[in-house]
């Protein structure tokens, strides 16, 4: 609530303006303690249109965006809209992206919120489709014809009837600003006319990339830059004794050792110099504060008091329900910790002087991260700048903010430009991880097998997440250096829900998601009861692709296909009987049908018990309630004799509205695809008592390029007509359920805890009655 | 500190760094290269890849000193912006990457292995690719990049 008011209040700002306002900066800095803003915002934006789009002299279009290119293809397909919106080839379109001193502050780019917001009647879409209506009544004027008679091609306004009078975009404005807001009404550019948005427009980047040129965070050089490395404590909550600087003295390349609190780090003039010096540093810490468990953690988390409660839906007739029904379904499932695990570990470059701070960062959240930079570092927002560079994938907040804040303590510290890169066990074992769950579902059935009453109750872990504007101790290096984490505000008993939102998928798709006398689910059991517990985590959690929606669909789409199971019913059958949201049941048909899926109870007739099985299994959702379309079918082989299983073919339907380029939508579903069997089979954070001990690539575990790696084929239902949503988190959602269903079809034995590790599955085929 | 001669894309460097130091530090940093990137320094992901003799080799666990005289070709040392070459035009075409930061590993390992065995069968393919990462879980696309690669050069 407060951070909407902020953003209200923020909207009068303009791109240069934004940066520098005043205003908007007291605004943004009158926060709550530990309440962390824009944590997945979208942030204020601009209602000016200058903020986004510049047209020059020579006609060509610079258009600004908040929201960044993460390797998802957002760059190329934003370039695409601002060419169609304006009617300019792609070419002439020069996007500039995250930067606070030129773009509007467009909060976060993530959970799967760009499309959505930069592709319909707002932001970026909407300035396009305001500047060309702009344009388009100077033209008129300078033509003294009327707009409906005005054509526009190439960025040249002509007369439909005599195309010889003509004027170009340069000359009606070239290097002038519009000086004028955002017009609500301003009319897209149907899809119908479209040229340029929706074609597979190859990817700007890609070229560079391939042949070694590209500049990533990486690869940023600034003049008189050192290097940085930093010092963890070995468990978790181990706090600073002492740090024995002689035991560095005369190393070659040392500059100096940086402490802050129970921050450490060395710098050094060569990357290997700050790491020989960083492994010899002698520092001494106090004792971890010890972890719980991991055999036993589940029960852990069941356990945990206080807890943070919240209804999703609640239409207070459950128990009744449950009590009455013909036969009741039970089960539990758990999903581990998992981690973001970036490729390319974390990395970037600050140049903090007496008075200001240039950070180059791969962060998600370039204004969100001048805020919060500002706080560790002691300056004035307005004072530090921070530049996107794209970094490796980062699937959610991974290291890229601390890494920043690593950066620029230690540029701070000595003076001039600092560039780090964090070792890959530094990050792996200090990031924001995606969080556990331990999920319990009951279902009441009729007589006739319909489910009549659908019962959910979850505990998960928090601590920290993305630092938003004002929390830098939600991420481990602000935590270090003084930052508290966000409070943990506990809350029992839960208030009852007063609107119907399902951003964590908490609810399942078959039920209505009544609140309040509005419906907003896609289901038609109109019993229901979703209770998620919040727990205080023992390490780092933050959004990791689909959170806790992926989670949730684990649990939901399983269970869906045992109460399925235990009426003989098929799976896919059983499904369309308890949805009402026709785009659902669409990608469902279109999923199944792609697939050949032969409609048939799970599991199949006549399992042999050894060797190698095979089956099937289906998945959907539609995710965070409101943000596209998805189901897939997975086929896979289980080695009956190892408990080994390969997943053999992928197939899914996606439908996130208009589809802005096909081809980088493909891509997007197919990684997302193939992200989710690594996720379901292999990835697991795994710790002792003190602390995490997954730390590399051979104790966490992903999904090599190989032999292991599916067939993939993505069906793309296209809807010009509905609004954008998002696509890059949709697949990846529904994988861990898909592949439990086929492996219980195969063989009658049910996962219920991911990764779905060969000794889990063989457990489970041994407990098969 | 020591001095090596070391002759990158046929280019000829002189680098003056402790001899222990990772023949990828001296790329990525001395020689400010942009192909072979620091992934995790531990041989176990493929990010740092460079060819040398025909083989390709893990940079980040390869001292400076054990170079030697040889060659190395890095991604860079493949092709251009202008004119790529065939195993980079193909990533290109098939659209093989998401981030990319993975790329330089994918490419230099998968065009070692073909062009020390152009009639590679796809089991040898997926083989030789196995202990190769790819985070975006791109493999899809960059297998089909592979393939296109072996039938253009046969």
């Amino acid at each position: 609530m407060r951070a909407l008011s902020r953003r209200k209040f923020l909207k009068g700002s303009g791109a240069l303006i934004v940066g520098f306002s005043a205003a908007g900066l007291t605004a943004r800095f009158v926060t709550i303690p530990g309440e962390a803003v824009a944590q997945g915002i979208n942030g204020p934006g601009s209602n000016q249109l200058d903020s986004w789009i510049a047209i020059g002299a020579d006609g060509n279009v610079t258009a600004y965006t908040g929201k960044c290119e993460l390797g998802h293809g957002l760059y190329t397909a934003q370039t695409q809209l601002i060419a169609e919106e304006l009617s300019v080839p792609f070419e002439r379109v020069k996007l500039i992206q995250c930067d606070t001193a030129f773009t509007p502050d467009q909060g976060t780019t993530s959970g799967a919120q760009s499309h959505p917001t930069n592709f319909n009647q707002s932001n970026l879409a909407l300035a396009g489709a305001t500047a060309r209506e702009a344009l388009l009544a100077r033209a008129s004027t300078r033509l003294g014809v009327p707009v409906d008679q005005l054509g526009v091609k190439d960025g040249v306004i002509s007369v439909k009837a005599d195309p010889a009078k003509k004027v170009s975009y340069g000359e009606l404005i070239g290097g002038r600003t519009f000086s004028m807001t955002l017009n609500p009404n301003a009319k897209r550019k149907p899809a119908s006319e479209w040229t340029v948005l929706g074609k597979p427009i190859p990817r700007v980047e890609i070229p560079a990339i391939a042949t070694g040129q590209f500049e990533y965070v990486h690869n940023v050089r600034v003049p008189g830059m050192v290097h940085g490395r930093v010092v963890r404590p070995p468990a978790v909550g181990a706090t600073l004794v002492s740090v024995d600087e002689s035991s560095v003295q005369g190393m070659p390349g040392v500059v100096k050792i940086v402490v802050k609190k129970n921050f450490v780090g060395v710098v050094a003039e060569k990357p290997w110099q700050a790491i020989q010096a960083a492994n010899k540093l002698k520092v001494v810490w106090t004792p971890g504060s010890g972890l719980p468990n991991q055999g036993t953690f589940h029960e852990y988390l069941r356990n945990q008091k206080p807890t943070r409660d919240t209804f999703s839906v609640n239409s207070k007739d459950v128990d009744e329900k449950l009590a009455s029904a013909a036969r009741v379904v039970k089960a539990t499932y758990h999903y581990p910790y998992q981690m973001h695990a970036s490729f390319g570990s974390a990395c970037a470059v600050a140049d903090v002087q007496a008075d200001k701070a240039t950070i180059y960062s791969a962060t998600q959240a370039v204004h969100p991260l001048k805020s919060t930079a500002a706080m560790v570092l002691g300056l004035k927002p307005e004072s530090v700048r921070v530049i996107f560079k794209m970094g490796s994938g980062c699937y959610g907040v991974n290291g890229a903010d601390t890494v920043s804040y690593d950066a620029a303590l230690m540029s701070q510290a000595v003076g001039k430009p600092v560039r780090v890169q964090l070792a890959r066990k530094d990050e792996m074992a200090w990031e924001n991880y995606g969080v556990a769950f331990v999920i319990d579902q009951r279902a009441g059935l009729n007589a006739d097998g319909t489910i009549v009453t659908w019962d959910y109750e979850a505990w998960t872990p928090t601590l920290g997440g993305r630092p938003g504007g004002n929390a830098p101790g939600n991420v481990v290096t602000g935590f270090l250096a003084g930052f508290e984490p966000q409070a943990f505000a506990a809350r029992t008993p839960a208030p009852d829900p007063t609107n119907f939102g399902n951003g964590n998928n908490a609810v399942p798709s078959y039920v209505t998601g009544c609140v309040n006398g509005r419906c907003g689910g896609t289901g038609r059991v109109a019993s229901q009861r979703v209770m998620t517990h919040d727990v205080k985590s023992p390490f780092f959690t933050g959004p990791l692709r689909s959170p806790a929606r992926l989670q949730n669909t684990f649990a939901h789409e399983s269970f869906m296909d045992e109460i399925a199971a235990s009426l003989k019913a098929d799976p896919v059958d059983f499904r369309l009987r308890h949805l009402s949201d026709p785009r659902l049941i669409e990608v469902v048909k279109s999923a199944a049908k792609t697939a050949k899926w032969d409609a048939r109870p799970s599991p199949r007739s006549g399992i042999r018990r050894t060797g190698i099985a095979s089956g099937r299994g289906m998945s959907c959702v539609l995710y965070e309630g409101d943000n596209g379309y998805c189901a897939m079918v997975a086929e896979v082989e289980v080695d009956q004799s190892t408990g080994k299983v390969s997943v053999k073919r992928l197939v899914l339907a996606n439908d996130c509205g208009p589809i802005s380029n096909p081809d980088g939508l493909r891509n997007q579903l197919e990684g997302g695809a193939l992200h989710g069997v690594s996720r379901t089979l292999l990835e697991e954070v795994t710790w002792d008592d003190q602390k995490v001990t997954s730390i590399d690539w051979r104790t966490y575990h992903p999904l090599y390029l190989g032999p292991d790696v599916p067939k993939v084929e993505t069906v793309l239902i296209n809807q010009p007509g509905e609004k954008a949503m998002g696509s890059g988190e949709t697949a990846v959602t529904v994988v861990a359920a898909a592949i439990a269903n086929a492996i219980f079809d195969a063989t009658g034995a049910r996962l219920r805890q991911v990764p779905f590790t060969p000794e889990r599955v063989k457990a489970a085929l041994d407990a098969r009655a | 500190m020591s001095t090596f001669n070391l002759k990158v894309n046929g280019r000829a460097h002189t680098v003056d760094v402790d001899p222990a130091t990772p023949l990828l530090y001296v790329l990525s940093d001395d020689l400010e290269l942009r192909g072979p990137k620091f992934g995790c320094g531990l041989g176990q992901c493929g990010s740092c890849a460079v060819i040398i003799k025909g083989e390709a080799v893990r940079s980040c666990v390869t001292p400076v000193s054990a170079v030697g005289a040889s060659e190395i070709t890095t991604l860079e040392g493949l092709g251009t912006l202008e004119k790529p070459h065939a195993i980079q035009k193909a990533f290109i075409d098939e659209q093989a990457m998401q981030c990319g930061f993975c790329v330089n590993g994918v490419v230099m390992t998968a065009k070692a292995f073909l062009d020390r065995k152009p009639k590679a069968t796809e089991t040898e393919i997926l083989q030789a690719m196995s202990g190769v990462l790819c985070r975006c879980n791109t493999h899809v696309r960059m297998m089909r990049a592979i393939k296109r690669y072996q039938e253009v050069k046969s």
